[in-house]
């Protein structure tokens, strides 16, 4: 299958989601991503039992620092498919980009750009 | 172990907002168990506060450390060097380690980013309950090892009230009555005998009634 997805999604490889914690979205967001989402199994489904749920909950928890201190929760996110749905994988890069694209970029490159300045 | 939570982050900003270099300091006990103010969560805190003070559009440096115990001398002292240099230290210790770096580190000033809540135990992840008020004279033998001073609402040492319906304190359905689980537990025990004893006044001079407290052990002492 060879799917396209757009092209500024950087993939990271985690061996369950529920190995990714808070502060793996946070420093994502800090270092200047304009977004983060977590894709995993689909629920009831993890070969750990709960790996999804806790990376949910996480995700949501990342939700409320980032919205704590007026940075977007929405910019992090989770999604579930199975590891053969290579098109909904595709689909749910384009829905987070555009997701972003209305978000506007990630204040912290402003930021940056005038500490540079 | 003392049981903390964090600070709303509108409070943790007004306390800190002035700053120029902040420390964030963890500490490795109590906060790190009920996941309060260990590493993990200055790391989040920082990494937070970073981003809102980039976005206003200010220049400050945070930087993150986390103690073994922030009340001990050894382990506080490992910050000699560096605690001046910054213009404050917000402490994610319980309020004896935000005490005891204030009362060692004079010149910076020290903030609490947690709520000391009480003394209790981890009933699951993420779950914590009170157990104890350290009233300093222990009655857990007499009790079936349930404390009616921190898990009844009215302390009552001759329980129960007459508050008590279907093993739910009077103040609220979610609450357990203590003395209904005292009751059950010398049941079970086959200790209703006890039960039945009137318990005395307790003397709460070694409680907090009696000012600050401490505790001396002379054959450990230097
Ligand atoms: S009786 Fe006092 S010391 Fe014993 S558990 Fe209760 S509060 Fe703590
Ligand atoms: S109902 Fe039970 S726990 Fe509540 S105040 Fe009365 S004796 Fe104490």
């Amino acid at each position: 299958m060879r799917l396209e997805y757009p092209a500024n999604i950087k993939v990271i490889r985690a061996p369950c989601t529920g190995k990714i914690d808070v502060i793996h979205l946070l420093r994502a967001i800090e270092k200047g991503a304009d977004g983060a989402y977590v894709v995993g199994c689909m629920e009831g489904e993890c070969l750990y039992n709960n790996g999804n749920f806790r990376a949910k909950k996480r995700v949501l928890q990342a939700q409320k620092v980032l919205d704590s201190v007026g940075m977007g929760g929405q910019r992090v996110q989770m999604y579930n498919l199975s590891s053969a749905e290579g098109p909904k994988f595709a689909a749910f890069a384009r829905e987070m980009t555009e997701k972003i694209r209305e978000l506007g970029p990630n204040p912290m490159k402003l930021a940056k750009k005038g500490e540079a300045a | 172990m003392i049981v903390a939570s964090p600070k709303p982050m509108e409070e943790i900003i007004d306390t800190v907002k002035d700053c120029k270099k902040l420390l964030i300091l963890g500490c490795n006990e109590c906060v790190t168990v009920c996941e309060a103010g260990g590493k993990k969560e200055v790391g989040v805190l920082a990494s937070a506060l970073r981003m809102y003070f980039a976005k206003q559009g200010r220049q400050i440096q945070i930087d993150e450390r986390t103690l073994e115990r922030q009340c001990d001398h050894e382990y506080l002292e490992e910050i000699r060097d560096i605690a001046d240099t910054y213009d404050a230290i917000l402490s994610l210790a319980c309020g004896v380690g935000v005490q005891f770096t204030a009362e060692k580190y004079l010149a910076t000033v020290v903030l609490p980013g947690v709520n000391t809540c009480f003394l209790g135990a981890t009933e699951e992840r993420g779950l914590w309950t009170e157990r104890c008020q350290a009233c300093g004279a222990c009655v857990l033998a007499k009790t079936g090892g349930i404390c009616p001073v921190s898990r009844c609402a009215k302390r009552v040492l001759n329980g129960p009230c007459g508050g008590s319906t279907n093993g739910k304190c009077e103040i609220s359905k979610e609450v357990d009555c203590a003395w209904q689980l005292i009751v059950d537990r010398l049941t079970a025990l086959g200790k209703m005998d006890e039960y039945e004893q009137i318990a005395p006044l307790k003397d709460w001079s070694t409680d907090r009634a009696g000012g600050p407290r401490k505790v001396v052990k002379e054959d450990v002492q230097s």
